[in-house]
């Protein structure tokens, strides 16, 4: 049977705030346990929450980029459970009526194809705080720094139907927010986490299939591979006559796979109410438009005029915007190189390319790259006016990034620059010709193929230097000569 | 001294007649003597009282002395102290010290007020008789056999009983203005948000509302001053000027229209309460009043309705108390799970359980629509009575409590006879509204109460009627035998 995959993803975005949601203790990472609670934050008797504004602005921010209504009344509610990291014995959340409601994302695929996914609602909550199990000798170490902290937990509707779309979805959902500055996107430290909801279906059924809903995924990769392991565990049990139970399940990334973690039947009541402690939120559109003014420009707004304005494709377009910083870093290269749009596609070329690459490699993001925009864009340069080529220049780049410095000096020091004189590139041509008789009669006798053989042999008697294109014509001129 | 009001108090404290020192001592002495009997203090803070007594007259000697700067005072055990215990009278938080002054308490302090100690109560504020407290029942100085009333009954036995001039109390469904009644004091219960809630510790927030105890309008209009005000801590506290009250105390009656609700009459109500209420409308008809009896068709829904909303509230509100972080925790906890039942099963009396218990209930999926949905619509149309009620008269005027005093354990074992005698005190509550109690009269020794309900924000107007009705009577200078 052909199965079709069916993705919902809740995601929480820690908002960026200086300080809580409901008090005003300090939000920042890696402080001493216990050290960044307030009373409000341990639920003392008698205390009260009282809503930050900042993070109204930012949910604001977020639904109106995402062309979703903003609710000009949201209500908090309290959802009921006992855990230790929950202070009041229950989280302060949005409930029925959330701040955020219906707006769309558009994910690229690939090359040709996008994909509009659908944003059910937005809404504001409180982080709880963390359980420690390390270290107390059979107790449990409470550190509720986290708690309090502001999340606005986005859920999307069901329209992923593959990991990869899921992971497309989430990684243009992290840079918006990142566009936003609303979230610092940090996935290590849980400002941005994921749960996914999957099922799966007979191709061509309507209705949904029995989903699990499968938590604590805090990366592209482990969302990819979660999702994937989830998949087949379906396909597996339903195929072998079983049947998929409404769970929650956790993902181990060290074991790659997924566990069951509470039944449907084992899941809390939570007896949310609206929470009387804290009045409806009501905002005004006169707000809202100018919070709309604020907003920065967004993701797919920029991919469109880096289409127009770059004559980029679509797709180049969309990875380059991916990130702000990269998109920061490109045209910062673009606009030190001039030159027009020729320059732009190869800029294009090098930021997703080579430079990615090495980011990758030593596990970088662009804002730490050892290469900066400025040293990319005097390396560019220099192809462009024909000093070094191709080939060359990622020998430069490899310098660059190893040992910095500039590309007209490591040009200079190391004789890199091209050579362009016909005169000396015929000369090498016809040593080389000269030296390799048999594979000349072997070419001149219609064994075309050995033409890049002797491209192959100039350029490196060359050191690489050479203009190709001239030892492309030069080359064609003698041997067929 | 006891038995002089709080302006002649100030008054001989402002010509140094006494000295704030004094007067604490006095009123600790006092303490003393008679409160082994009758249990309405949990804490008596005789060394911070001094000593806030001193820095009172040191104020006065620098002329930086306000109204009330120097008088004693008593702060029900709701509010949060800082570095006092402040227990809710319930066991599970007979160990608990607040790292801060509630927004009252801290108003208080800034008025110079001295705080004598920390009254009992109902256990978390639940309850009408003061029999629901860890640390025992409060005994009405009237006759000790009997309850006080509660929740906010060791205010009201310390005041009836001349043990402070004055008293916070905290009132969800009556617990300011019920003991008031049973122990002839004048009790307000602001409106909501008039007060802030910060440092109050919940039982049902959106009912919650702290407010004066004493023995007079005027009395009570002088520490109301300083209670009231908008405070950013409590997003439920509205912005909104705070009238001068006293300022308007002596305005008279004449046009006032005064409405008898015909519901609040009817069964249930003791003959001789009715008549004490009747003679009441009948003195404040001779000061200028107009009399029209109006209806509040809603009546009859007002009890179910509190009984779901609260106990709803306070199911959440009382999470909180899990042994985790403070509080009481079991000895020898086997597991998480184990900590938490025994805990709270061990720290919690039987009445909170019950509230607790019902309101879970009332929350649980299934049941939330029938029970939560349809009070919180029928709150709505609660208020619409009083809406109406209110185009057509200024003030509602009724009995705060359908009897006298009963005694203590009479109705322990019967919950819902005492949830039933909240008839007249709840719907101010659910509406929001402001309400005072008034002493009116007596049956057999034991006060009655009247009880004056105001529109929004008419607090000045409660206290102004209430205050010519004491100047045209003498109820409320009636003192208990031997205090």
């Amino acid at each position: 049977m052909e199965w079709e995959v069916v993705i919902g993803l809740e995601v929480h975005a820690q908002l960026a705030t200086q300080s809580k949601i409901f008090s005003g203790a300090a939000t920042a990472y890696g402080a001493e346990p216990n050290t960044q609670a307030c009373m409000i934050d341990l639920g003392l008797p008698g205390v009260l929450p009282v809503l930050n504004k900042d993070v109204v602005r930012m949910a604001t921010k977020f639904g109106l980029s995402v062309g979703a209504k903003v609710s000009q009344r949201s209500v908090f509610a309290r959802k009921n459970y006992f855990y230790p990291d929950l202070p009041k014995g229950y989280q302060i959340s949005q409930y029925e009526l959330p701040i955020v409601e219906g707006g769309q994302l558009e994910i690229q695929l690939d090359e040709n194809t996008s994909k509009v996914i659908g944003i059910t609602r937005a809404h504001l909550e409180e982080d709880a705080g963390k359980s420690l199990h390390e270290d107390f000798h059979g107790m449990t170490g409470i550190d509720l720094n986290r708690a309090g902290t502001p999340l606005l937990e986005i859920v999307s509707e069901p329209d992923m139907r593959s990991a990869k779309e899921a992971v497309a979805y989430l990684k243009a959902l992290h840079s918006l927010v990142r566009y936003l500055g609303i979230c610092d996107g940090n996935m290590q430290e849980g400002s941005f986490r994921c749960d996914a909801n999957v099922s799966i279906r007979p191709k061509g059924q309507k209705e949904f299939g029995t989903r699990t809903e499968t938590k604590n995924v805090n990366s592209f990769r482990f969302v990819e591979r979660a999702i994937n392991y989830e998949v087949d565990r379906q396909i597996d049990l339903l195929e072998s006559g079983g049947k998929v139970m409404q769970e929650t399940r956790l993902y181990d990334a060290n074991k790659n796979q997924t566990r069951t973690m509470r039944s449907k039947e084992e899941a809390n009541d939570y007896r949310y109410f609206p929470d009387p402690d804290l009045l409806p939120l009501e905002i005004s559109s006169e707000y809202i438009e100018e919070v709309r003014k604020e907003l920065p420009e967004l993701p797919h707004e920029k991919r469109q005029r880096f289409q127009q304005q770059y004559a980029l494709n679509a797709y180049d377009a969309s990875v380059l915007v991916s990130s702000l910083d990269m998109a920061d870093y490109f045209e910062a290269v673009v606009n030190t190189v001039g030159s027009g749009n020729k320059a732009a596609k190869l800029v294009a070329n090098w930021v997703m390319g080579d430079l990615s690459a090495a980011l990758n490699k030593d596990l970088l993001d662009i804002s730490e790259s050892p290469v900066k925009a400025s040293q990319l864009a005097g390396l560019i340069k220099r192809i462009v006016d024909n000093t070094i080529s191709g080939k060359i220049a990622k020998i430069i780049f490899e310098t660059l990034w190893q040992e910095g410095g500039d590309t007209d000096s490591i040009i200079e020091k190391q004789g890199l620059k091209q050579i362009t004189d016909t005169g000396a590139i015929e000369k090498i041509i016809d040593e080389v010709i000269a030296s390799n008789p048999q594979q000349l009669e072997q070419y001149r006798s219609g064994k075309d193929k050995l033409f890049g053989f002797f491209v192959g042999q100039t350029m490196q008697a060359t050191k690489g230097k050479a203009n190709p294109q001239q030892v492309n014509e030069l080359l064609k001129k003698k041997l067929d000569g | 001294m006891h038995t002089k009001s709080v302006a002649e108090l100030a008054t001989d404290l402002g010509s140094k007649k006494i000295s704030s020192v004094e007067l604490t001592q006095h009123f600790l002495k006092r303490i003393q003597q008679h409160d082994n009997d009758l249990n309405s203090f949990i804490t008596v803070c005789e060394e911070r009282a001094l000593a806030d007594a001193k820095a009172a007259d040191e104020m006065r000697q620098q002329g930086k002395a306000g109204p009330l700067t120097g008088i004693p005072m008593a702060q029900k055990d709701i509010f949060c102290t800082k570095g006092i215990k402040t227990t809710c009278a319930s066991k599970i938080l007979s160990n608990f010290v607040a790292p801060y002054d509630a927004t009252v308490v801290e108003r208080c302090q800034q008025a110079g007020l001295v705080m004598l100690g920390k009254t009992n109560m109902d256990e978390f504020a639940m309850g009408s008789t003061n029999e629901n407290s860890y640390y025992g029942a409060v005994k009405n100085p009237w006759d000790q056999t009997c309850v006080t009333g509660g929740s906010s009954g060791g205010s009201a036995a310390a005041v009836a009983a001349g043990l402070t001039p004055l008293a916070t109390g905290t009132d969800t469904g009556g617990s300011i203005r019920q003991p008031s009644a049973l122990c002839n004091l004048t009790g307000i219960k602001p409106t909501y948000g008039r007060v802030s809630r910060y440092g109050m510790i919940a039982y049902a927030s959106s009912l919650d509302q702290g407010g004066p105890m004493g023995r007079s309008a005027h009395d009570i209009a002088l520490l109301l001053q300083t209670m009231a005000g908008f405070d950013p801590k409590d997003s439920t506290s509205i912005e909104r000027e705070v009238p001068d009250y006293p300022a308007t105390l002596e305005a008279k009656l004449d046009g006032l229209r005064i409405g008898l609700p015909k519901e609040y009459f009817a069964t249930g109500l003791d003959a001789n309460v009715a008549n004490v209420i009747d003679q009441c409308a009948k003195n404040l008809e001779k000061l200028g009043a107009k009399l029209l009896e109006i209806a509040l068709p809603t009546t009859a829904s007002h009890v179910p309705t509190y009984y779901v909303i609260a106990p709803a509230e306070a199911s959440s509100n009382l999470s909180r108390y899990d042994g985790a972080r403070y509080g009481m925790r079991c000895e020898d906890p086997k597991n998480l799970e184990d900590m938490y039942k025994r805990s709270r099963g061990e720290g919690f009396g039987a009445e909170v359980k019950r509230r607790i218990m019902v309101g879970t209930y009332a929350l649980s999926a299934g049941y939330y629509d029938a029970y939560y949905l349809k009070a919180q619509k029928i709150r709505r149309l609660i208020c619409d009575d009083f809406n109406n009620a209110f185009k057509e008269v200024d003030v509602i005027l009724g009995p705060t409590y359908p009897t006298t005093a009963f005694k203590i354990g009479e109705k322990l074992q019967d919950p819902v006879s005492l949830y039933l005698a909240d008839i007249y005190t709840i719907a101010v509550n659910l509406a929001g509204l402001p309400a005072l109690s008034m002493p009116a009269g007596f049956n057999k020794g034991l006060p009655i109460g009247a009880q004056l309900i105001g529109n929004y924000f008419t607090e000045a107007q409660l206290l102004n009627v209430a205050h010519q009705y004491q100047q045209a009577t003498d109820w409320h200078h009636k003192l208990a035998e031997g205090y």
